[in-house]
């Protein structure tokens, strides 16, 4: 049985017909078209379909569409503007804090999220916060300095 | 705009795009028509097939095809038999299924729902049969085979053509290496170690599970989107299954999310164009993440290692058997055991060797190319027993190595010569990297402690490795009208930083920024061939051929300039992106313009790499350049626990010349934590031969909590003369020394020494019990 849902996406309203179990993982790649989160390990482990919902972080693999009736949902689409990328994105690549790039956009929102709890994160809290996001090309080293870098301020924030 | 430069971090080509979520990957694409497709996939390790009915499942709405081995042995549009190296593999199960998961049949249908419930119509019968789970009960006489029979394809890789199944047997294939003379050897020494070592599966688990579209047009047009690390290879198979010219066959390769080595060969494009082909439209599969588990692993390994040993530590002899468990197909496994084989010495001069290795069929899932490849497997049994080596004869084993330790000039076990050799800077520099104490080797072991059961220690390990030879890479660099570059490489993109490199490469030869620099994605219509983004290859092999390509368009200019500008060639230089001429100077465009007299017009650059089983000086070539590395760990043990901590590693890999110095540590970093993930904890566990922990949750992946407070890479770099600028490959090299550099910290820390992967505490708890 399909259900209606409304939802802001990327601070967009959108409605859209569900059926019960639909993901949200689904319902952002197939019905609105952003793929930049990923399947990786399908039972929320790896952390590739992060996206933040009111500011949180979840696994959309395993969140269905329907419990997100009415919310907020961030994609790494809506990370930056048409003509500025987020710090975070600017210092990913600077220091280099992905390979592939498929837990990517994961990691984006995750760390978007643990600087919005807590704006200057010891390296400790760094590494605990996102022991929920696998790479598996081993960019962690980097990952962690790219994210001391914006909490440090040297960036302008948004 | 920026030059592009040799030796400077440049931001990777592939970023922006990356970091936007705008990639995309192939599991983000769709074709017009496109339906999806499905694997019904085998309950058992071995058993026969005795019925297969498909005829309720064709009947389900949605269902546009099924598959099976009807549709592949009565087909005169198929050749049912392939593999890399041996025709052992079929699209689908003909006679009988060899493990756990092996594709039996698979489903086109026009939802993925309606495909998942048309695998549960169709009706399967299996006879079970009796299996071969481990590479001893393989090997063991009379045992059940896994194949009555293999068939070998009319030609196949150079490297691999002495190479035969033993018949008969569950023997893939057998690699000896003999020198000197074995007996005389160990008689020489004063001590000999005999050690078995062993190592389990593993899973690459790129976080992008293979993926493929297929179409089938009518007149035999196969297009393919695959995610694949070796698209010609992949180009070539279909082309015999299918029975097709390679021109008809076009494999596109958008960037991938992660390879390792398990993306080489045909997987699952074999099934999709045969699903494509029967279902009259496009199919896209995208594998679970527990069908990733069945279509490949990492070969286990048993190492039984014995070592003749002088009193002041020379090696004098070493026997080895290698033992790979290479599951039910041989894929790549014969290369493998090959490589495991000639690395059985290390990185060491050892006069006289018999080493033995095999790669063994059983009844459990295929087992191929994984970073590092057989090496990591050696290395484990090498690294280890060195440092058993130094404690027996209380010497550094720093100092060991060193003294055993190839230097440039030397012979390596083929008996050719080694050149451009950085193995001892990689030791010297971890060691220092973790503040290494000689020292304390010469007095008593005296083991750093930090509170009574809290134990510190040391460990290091180093290796050497070869690149796949003969190979070959071709490149085509083309000079637009506006002086911008478009670069036609096969290698595939995925996460190395090989376009960014490649671009670096010819933008420095040409003088021109990377901002006017493309590197096209891989579309073998579009680019020329290249063997394989494995291996470590790519920035030399494909490095060098867009140099030489890009040269071709220098020589071009000259040429055009001479005519043009009536100037003697001699006469003309380049210098910061411009020709300069005795009187003038011009820029690129503007000779673009003089030749075909409106701004259009291209110049096509081309360059050729290839690598014989003979270097350029005549001699003997089974690696047109060595990798070297060392790595070092410290670590803390709980004496109570067994429970460790790894504090620091130090990867060092000499890479030759670091083109993009951030790329480099990157890879060093990455192989170095994917190394951390197999010493620690990656296992795939069997019972009877059913995966137990075919997901993320049970296969245990290194995460940030995993990651000790620091890793430093380290380039090396000694120029290797055939390499662009001086550069090697350097993706597998930090990987492979870092299960034996944390075991080696473990001894040196508790006296306790591990030989089975992976590195567990209770393992260490259960020895230091035994101690007491």
């Amino acid at each position: 049985m399909k259900r209606t849902i409304s939802l802001k996406v990327n601070g967009v309203e959108r409605r859209a017909e569900v059926e019960a179990r639909t993901t949200l993982l689904d319902l952002v790649r197939e019905q609105f078209g952003l793929t930049g989160a990923k399947l990786g390990c399908d039972i929320q482990v790896c952390g590739a379909c992060t996206l933040l919902i009111d500011g949180k972080p979840v696994s959309a693999c395993s969140f269905l569409a329907v419990d997100a009736d009415g919310c907020e949902i961030l994609t790494v689409e809506g990370l930056s503007t048409k003509d500025r990328l987020h710090p975070l994105q600017e210092a990913f690549m600077e220091f280099g804090a992905l390979q592939c790039g498929y837990c990517t956009s994961g990691f984006l929102l995750s760390a978007k999220a643990l600087l919005g709890e807590c704006p200057q994160p010891s390296e400790q809290q760094i590494r605990q916060y996102l022991a929920g996001n696998f790479c598996r090309c081993g960019c962690y080293q980097e990952i962690v300095q790219a994210i001391k870098n914006v909490a440090s301020g040297v960036r302008s924030q948004e | 705009m920026e030059l592009a430069e040799i030796g400077k971090t440049f931001r990777r080509l592939d970023y922006q795009t990356k970091v936007t979520g705008k990639a995309h990957y192939l599991a983000d694409m769709s074709v017009p028509g496109m339906c999806h497709g499905k694997i019904l996939r085998s309950p058992y390790p071995h058993a026969r097939i005795t019925r297969i009915d498909a005829s309720k499942a064709l009947k389900l709405p949605g269902v546009m095809a099924v598959l099976t081995r009807d549709d592949i042995l009565h087909n005169q549009g198929i050749e049912p038999y392939y593999g890399p190296v041996f025709k052992d593999q079929t699209i689908v199960a003909v006679e009988k299924v060899r493990h756990v998961g092996d594709p039996v049949a698979a489903v086109a249908a026009l939802t993925i729902d309606a495909a998942e419930e048309a695998l549960r119509g169709i009706e399967v019968e299996y006879e079970e049969l009796p299996t071969v789970l481990d590479v001893k009960q393989a090997l063991r006489p009379g045992s059940t085979l896994v194949h009555d029979s293999v068939k070998l394809p009319a030609s196949g890789f150079a490297d691999l053509a002495e190479i035969k199944p033993v018949e008969g047997t569950n023997v893939c294939t057998h690699f000896k290496l003999d020198r000197g003379d074995i007996e005389k050897g160990f008689a020489e020494a004063d001590q000999i170690f005999d050690d078995t070592f062993t190592l389990p599966a593993t899973q690459h688990c790129f976080l992008e599970t293979h993926a493929c579209i297929a179409s089938f047009e009518p007149g035999g047009r196969i297009t393919v989107w695959a995610t694949t690390q070796n698209p010609f290879v992949v180009r070539t198979q279909l082309a015999n299954i299918f029975k097709v010219p390679v021109a008809k066959v076009r494999v596109i390769v958008p960037y991938l999310g992660g390879g390792y080595g398990g993306k080489v060969y045909p997987k699952i494009e074999p099934i999709t164009v045969a699903l494509a082909q029967k279902a009259g439209r496009p199919v896209r599969v995208v594998l679970s993440r527990e069908e990733v588990f069945y279509t490949i692993t990492k070969h286990a390994a048993v190492i039984r290692m014995k070592t003749g040993v002088t009193k002041d530590g020379t090696l004098v002899a070493r026997e080895c058997e290698i033992h790979l468990d290479t599951g039910a197909y041989a894929e790549i496994g014969p290369r493998v055991a090959k490589k495991s084989g000639y690395t059985a010495a290390g990185p060491y001069r050892i006069p006289n060797l018999k080493i033995d290795s095999y790669s063994v069929y059983t009844n459990k899932p295929p087992a191929g190319a994984f970073r590092g490849f057989g090496v990591s497997q050696s290395a484990w049994a090498v690294e280890s027993q060195m440092d058993i080596i130094a404690a027996a004869l209380k010497m550094d084993p720093l100092e060991l190595r060193k003294k055993n330790g190839y230097d440039e000039g030397d012979k390596f076990v083929t008996d050719e010569t080694l050149r451009a050799v950085g193995l001892k800077e990689c030791l010297d520099e971890v060691a220092k990297s973790i503040g290494w104490d000689s020292n304390k080797f010469k007095g008593s072991n005296v083991q750093g402690s930090r509170g009574d059961n809290i134990r510190r220690g040391k460990g290091l390990a180093c290796m050497i490795k070869a690149t796949i030879t003969p190979s070959v890479s071709c490149a085509i660099v083309k000079l637009n009208e506006d002086a911008s570059l478009s670069i036609y490489a096969g290698t595939v993109e995925m996460g190395q930083g090989s376009e960014t490199v490649l671009a670096q490469i010819a933008g420095k030869e040409l003088a021109i920024p990377l901002a006017k620099i493309q590197v096209l994605g891989v579309d073998t219509d579009v680019v020329p061939y290249d063997l394989t983004t494995s291996s470590s290859r790519s920035t030399f092999h494909m490095g060098k051929a867009v140099q030489l390509a890009a040269q071709d368009i220098l020589r071009q200019l000259k040429r055009i300039v001479a005519q043009e500008y009536n100037v003697p060639e001699e006469k003309i230089s380049f210098a910061d992106g411009k020709i300069r001429l005795p009187e003038t100077a011009l820029d690129y465009a503007e000779v673009m313009f003089k030749r075909f007299g409106m701004q259009g017009g291209t110049l096509v650059g081309e360059g050729q790499v290839k690598t014989a089983t003979k270097d350029e000086f005549g001699e003997k070539s089974t690696s047109a350049f060595w990798f070297l590395a060392a790595g070092a760990a410290e670590v803390e043990v709980d004496t109570d626990t067994g429970k460790f901590k790894l504090i620091k590693y130090a990867a060092a890999v000499d890479v030759g010349k670091a083109l993009n110095p951030l790329g480099c540590r990157q890879q060093l970093n990455g192989a170095a934590i994917t190394g951390i993930g197999q010493a620690l904890f990656e296992e795939i566990a069997y019972d009877n031969g059913q995966l137990i922990n075919p997901n993320l949750v049970d296969y245990v992946l290194p995460s940030l909590g995993d990651m000790p407070a620091v890793i430093d890479p380290i380039c090396v770099e000694v120029p290797d003369r055939n390499g662009p600028f001086g550069a090697k490959g350097i993706g597998e090299s930090a990987l492979i020394p870092v299960a034996p550099a944390i075991a080696n910290a473990i001894y040196d820390a508790v006296g306790v020494r591990i030989k089975d992967l992976p590195i567990k505490a209770e393992k260490i708890y259960f020895e230091l019990e035994q101690k007491l």
